[in-house]
């Protein structure tokens, strides 16, 4: 039996209040696991956003607990779950939100720099991770020049980088073509995920679907089923 | 945190085009500051010139005296009177009025004539070439070399020229510390050489020059001077004096003070719209900041860092600029009157740091607000 990651109960959260009341998740509960890649699927304004920011410390439910190593993450105050997000969470966003006017490896640097280390030493560190994602040779370019697969590549060496437990991607695939997208989600399975290491993805890209383990399908901010993926 | 700041550092440098437009708004901002106080400044400091120049630490003059070109002369007895006050170790009349020179071309020229006690000849210039013993021959004058210098067609000793039908000679060239601020050349002779050869009124005495005994004394003899009817100020509170004459009575102090304030709000505007429109431009970027983890005061040093860096910079190229200006203007109008000193830069300073203030205020503001779910959203 795989180790849990994360647990996540009854959230709720809600937007607005009177008339304009809207409730974005509803009472959702499910685990994680390590070494699993977890895809939460489900069309546009089903909550699958929300529901990634409740779990990542970004958002703050209304109601329901996250149990991360047995603690609430949202018990913690407002500096432990920064702290969280930064040593146990890593992002990679949709639009990547790299930097444009630092080089490729500063960009990967920037959580290690976060997280006190020195600059040489950041740097030298982030080499490493643009090695694992093999873009080691474009480190001293500014991430605009660099095609969108190996701007996806940046993002996730840079979410990598903090040596996170669990790997958020949300919509990995929405801004890349076809085949770069399933080349990416495969990278990251066969290289970034391990037995240490929950991967949760926020995507409707069903071209994907066969690299996940499980797949959680959301409408209406309800868990409406969840099964088993291609896990390839 | 220097890692942090270096992050910011490089944000801010490498976005060049921001970097040079918020350089240039506060280096332009400080520069016109500078410029206009420090003109200012000059002015003052030469509206106070005959009390630098002369020296004297206790100055009797009639109380409706504003500043030393508009001296009310004082009848003879109260220089026995002031002499007569406990207190004083000597003090001597100063002659200051003014005269028109004819010179050797024909052409006339308007003077300042000082003149100095005949026994003392207190408050007398340095020379760099004569003897000051010559002021005693037959009527002769010190020139002072400064930026009026030329105005009297560069007189050597022993230039003669024409002043009020009398004859005057040229026996020495002095320097002094300030030149004076109306472009007029001045010439310094003795006491009673001035009253012989420049029409005068019935009361003669500009200013009453003192010594005290010691500094002690100097309240006593103010007030004794002041049961005269007169009024005794010391070099400092004289200078003192001319300027808020000029600060508060003439209208320049306003005019200065509201170039000063369109020049800091031209700067806070440029400076604060450039680096508004820098955060906003960044703020999506501060939000992924904070999702991977940045707590708000780290962002907060960023953005102070940023825009400190910057206002320091722009505070140091603007004083740079203010002093390259004004030392070719120097080079080509000696007389042109400013000075930078060290309140204004000190003032320069505090004003930069407020555009700065101001400019990361609204920054942190924005950055603050930012939610880390806003950049999940899109």
């Amino acid at each position: 039996m795989a180790e849990l990651a994360l647990r996540a109960t009854e959230l709720v959260k809600w937007f607005g209040a009177g008339e304009t009341k809207t409730l974005a998740v509803r009472e959702v509960s499910f685990d994680a696991y390590f070494g699993e890649m977890l895809y939460i699927e489900g069309p546009s304004g089903s909550g699958k956003t929300t529901l990634l920011s409740l779990i990542s410390g970004i958002l703050k439910p209304n109601s329901g607990t996250v149990l991360v190593e047995d603690k609430d993450i949202w018990k913690m105050t407002s500096d432990q779950i920064a702290n969280f997000r930064l040593n146990k969470v890593g992002f990679v966003f949709q639009d990547y939100h790299l930097f444009p006017r630092l080089t490729t490896v500063e960009n990967v640097a920037i959580p290690l720099i976060l997280k006190r280390f020195d600059w040489d030493e950041s740097i030298d560190e982030a080499m490493k991770y643009l090695e694992i994602v093999g873009i080691k040779d474009r480190a001293l370019l500014p991430p605009v020049k660099l095609s969108g697969g190996e701007q996806q590549r940046v993002a996730i060496a840079r979410a990598i980088a903090s040596r996170p437990d669990i790997l958020i991607f949300d919509e990995p695939t929405a801004s890349l073509d076809g085949d770069t997208g399933r080349r990416i989600v495969e990278f990251v399975k066969r290289n970034i995920l391990n037995e240490k290491r929950c991967i949760i993805i926020v995507t409707h890209d069903s071209r994907i679907f066969q690299y996940a383990d499980r797949i959680m399908r959301m409408e209406d901010g309800r868990i409406v089923s969840i099964e088993q993926g291609g896990g390839t | 945190m220097k890692g942090i700041l270096k992050i910011a550092y490089k944000l801010l440098v490498n976005d060049k085009g921001k970097f040079a437009a918020l350089l240039v708004g506060i280096t332009f901002a400080v520069f016109l500051m500078v410029m206009m106080t420090s003109m200012f400044a000059g002015i003052l400091h030469r509206s106070s010139a005959t009390v630098l120049n002369v020296g004297a630490k206790l100055w009797v003059m009639d109380p409706a005296v504003n500043t030393p070109a508009n001296s009310i002369p004082m009848p003879d007895y109260v220089l026995d009177a002031v002499r007569s006050i406990n207190g004083v170790q000597y003090a001597v009349p100063l002659y200051s009025g003014g005269a028109l020179v004819k010179l050797r071309s024909g052409t006339y020229q308007s003077v300042t004539v000082l003149g100095l006690d005949d026994s003392s000849l207190y408050g007398r210039p340095e020379l760099i070439e004569g003897n000051i013993e010559d002021i005693y021959a037959e009527n002769a004058f010190v020139v002072v070399k400064d930026a009026e210098f030329p105005k009297l067609e560069n007189p050597r000793l022993g230039t003669e020229f024409e002043i009020n039908d009398h004859r005057g000679v040229i026996v020495g060239i002095a320097r002094v510390t300030t030149g004076s601020l109306f472009g007029v050349p001045t010439l310094y002779t003795t006491y009673n050489r001035a009253l012989q050869y420049i029409p005068s009124t019935r009361f003669t005495t500009a200013f009453i020059l003192i010594e005290s005994k010691s500094k002690d004394a100097v309240p006593s003899i103010k007030a004794q001077v002041k049961a005269l009817g007169y009024q005794a100020l010391t070099k400092d509170e004289f200078i003192r004096k001319t300027s808020d004459f000029y600060k508060y009575q003439t209208g320049v102090g306003t005019n200065v003070l509201i170039m000063t304030v369109i020049s800091f709000i031209v700067g806070l505007s440029i400076s604060g719209q450039t680096f508004y429109t820098f955060i906003l431009e960044n703020l999506e970027k501060f939000g992924a900041l904070k999702a991977i983890g940045a707590k708000g005061e780290e962002l907060v040093y960023m953005i102070l860092f940023q825009a400190t860096f910057t206002s320091l910079t722009g505070y140091g190229l603007g004083i740079g600029l203010a002093s390259l200006l004004i030392a070719v203007a120097r080079l080509r109008l000696p007389s042109y009157a400013a000075r930078i000193t060290f309140p204004i830069l000190g003032f320069a300073f505090v004003m930069v740091l407020i555009i700065a203030g101001l400019s990361s205020y609204i920054g942190v503001r924005k950055v603050l607000k930012i939610e880390p779910f806003d950049i999940f959203r899109g």
